[in-house]
């Protein structure tokens, strides 16, 4: 038995708006990692930081992340607005990219609808949520 | 009954290792289950990053021990690695369909950057560890 049905074009809709974000935003991510790393080896980070201080300024340029090491003045040039604008821009796409993979994994493993609507507005509060707190962190670091 | 499926899928946990999807099933399962591990991980960070800021309570001195710890780390960059390089290799090959056809050659080339890139930072962690340093 063989039937066609109609399909919606999938360029212009929401998924297809997630999905090609997802893979965008992964990848800037990479591109933005690669660049705080490079910045913090010109910055003498090579020998002012250890490796998991490295990793976590990689992630996450926040000044908070290298006030431990050995840097002699982490608001020389660790510590601007430059960083701060950078920061923000990475937490945006990464919890836009972290809460959209949730939002599939659920709707993956969650057959009751109502459960979906519900769990997709508990992730919408956290993203919403999650930004602030960050911003905050950002700005007041 | 509205639903978003059409097939109910009640598959258990041996049923579904025993699906042969060998390493496409193996690979998305895994490229899943660490970007599970990124999320709990930055969102814990975030939270205890916060209460330490405002308050710098136990709890969140615990946390942050915890995930400061080079055990921990192991752990986090094998999930951040691993979802990085097969997300990316995903991504090339969604955007360059022509690859495709080398599908199977790049699983093995995304492991081949994967072991020097892991296998380095995880020695050096280690080694630091057991010298007695941070």
């Amino acid at each position: 038995m063989q039937r066609t049905r109609r399909v919606r074009p999938a360029m212009g809709t929401f998924e297809y708006g997630m999905w090609l974000f997802t893979r965008l935003s992964g990848l800037a991510i990479i591109l933005f990692s690669a660049i705080s790393i490079a910045m913090a080896f010109i910055m003498g980070g090579r020998t002012l930081l250890d490796l998991p201080a490295m990793f976590r300024w990689m992630f996450f340029p926040n000044p908070n992340h290298v006030v431990n090491s050995d840097i002699p003045d982490v608001t020389a040039g660790w510590s601007n607005a430059f960083w701060q604008i950078f920061s923000t821009i990475i937490i945006f796409m990464a919890a836009g990219h972290g809460l959209n993979g949730l939002r599939m994994v659920i709707e993956d493993y969650v057959d009751r609808i109502t459960f979906v609507y519900a769990l997709r507005l508990l992730l919408f509060v956290l993203w919403v949520g999650g930004m602030i707190v960050a911003i905050y962190v950002i700005l007041a670091s | 009954m509205a639903s978003t499926k059409v097939l109910k899928r009640r598959v258990s946990f041996w049923q579904g290792l025993r699906y042969r999807g060998k390493q496409n099933m193996l690979t998305w399962i895994l490229h899943r289950i660490t970007g599970l591990g990124v999320v709990l991980f930055v969102g814990t960070h975030i939270i205890a990053a916060f209460f330490l800021q405002q308050f710098g309570d136990e709890v969140s001195i615990a946390i942050t021990t915890i995930y400061e710890s080079w055990q921990f780390q192991i752990v986090v960059y094998f999930c951040v690695l691993y979802h990085a390089l097969h997300g990316a290799r995903l991504t090339i090959e969604d955007l360059f369909p022509a690859l495709l056809r080398f599908h199977r050659e790049l699983i093995w080339f995304q492991w081949i950057l994967f072991i020097p890139l892991y296998g380095l930072p995880v020695y050096m962690l280690v080694n630091n560890a057991l010298m007695g340093g941070a």
